[in-house]
């Protein structure tokens, strides 16, 4: 679990670093802690994976990965490890992760192909599938954005 | 958006592994070759410009005590915009998309704890009127985001 102290870190880290030549001596007179302190605070909590990644979050749209496909999987439980490690070893795919079954719902495993184009997605899918031999899939495009925003953690 | 190739080096530095020194910026200035004030104003650019969403930590939720599902709902047409509405008033929605499919609304929440998380999906269920949401956390997570090869 974190410190008191950490989670001020997180409020102010999810607020965002500020642009002046000097950012974590700014944050650090905020928490109270003198700059040094604060830098490897930060570090300890890179090593124990609290922060996952420290830098910028990047629009992918913008930067010519236009295309992305959640792609849903019907992968046998038993299977779903081996077959999650396999696609997740792709470079397209972002996002790995095995779900329950549903009495509406087959898939099990879930990736989030990145791509150039609809097609680009489609033929990943289409390796994938031909690695893994698992047959039943589907690709499902966003067709809208209603909502993506940075979780706010510790709101009160 | 037009990005040169000096914007390109600095995202390619700054999208991971942030420097943790002092001067973070004249570092991040070093290594692509132009001043500290000159990165500052590029950054400040690029965020602006909303192809830089945010600088700073990116957390492992589990780690921070928070746990999260995805959820998908069959929502009609006409209906799109009351019920999205309801669902991204909720802070801890952080995506909602539209998808090519009859379960036609995904969103993605976190909450405090499990129960906080079934309380909540028990109000939207109310307040959209719509109660079959599939409700699909994680059972195990082989991958989360790499960076991007810019």
């Amino acid at each position: 679990m974190l410190s008191d102290l950490e989670i001020k870190i997180v409020r102010e880290l999810q607020a965002g670093l500020p642009l002046v030549e000097m950012p974590y001596l700014e944050i650090a007179r905020r928490v109270g802690l003198a700059e040094e302190e604060l830098i490897d605070a930060i570090k300890v909590m890179i090593r124990r994976g609290i922060i996952r990644r420290f830098g910028a979050a990047l629009k992918h749209q913008d930067l010519g990965f236009t295309a992305n496909a959640m792609v849903v999987w019907d992968v046998p439980e038993n299977k779903a490890p081996e077959v999650g490690r396999t696609m997740a070893a792709y470079e397209q795919v972002s996002h790995c992760y095995q779900r329950p079954r549903r009495p509406d719902w087959p898939y099990t495993i879930f990736t989030v192909l990145h791509g150039q184009s609809r097609e680009d997605c489609e033929k990943t899918a289409a390796k994938l599938a031909a690695e893994t031999g698992i047959k039943e899939y589907k690709l499902l495009f966003s067709t809208r954005e209603l909502k993506k925003s940075s979780m706010k953690y510790f709101l009160d | 958006m037009n990005l040169d190739r000096i914007d390109r080096k600095i995202l390619q530095v700054i999208q991971s592994d942030f420097p943790l020194m002092e001067r973070p910026y004249l570092q991040v200035a070093e290594s692509v070759g132009i001043s500290e004030g000159e990165v500052l104003e590029r950054i400040g650019r690029m965020q602006e410009e909303g192809l830089i969403r945010r600088l700073g930590g990116l957390f492992n939720s589990r780690k921070l005590g928070y746990t999260g599902t995805l959820c998908a709902l069959r929502v009609p047409h006409e209906d799109i915009e009351r019920v999205a509405g309801i669902i991204n008033e909720y802070h801890g929605v952080t995506h909602n998309y539209l998808r090519n499919h009859e379960y036609n609304m995904w969103f993605t929440m976190l909450a405090e704890s499990e129960n906080k998380l079934d309380e909540l999906l028990t109000e939207i269920r109310q307040k959209t009127g719509i109660t079959q949401i599939l409700n699909l956390p994680a059972v195990n997570l082989f991958k989360v985001r790499v960076n991007f090869n810019l």
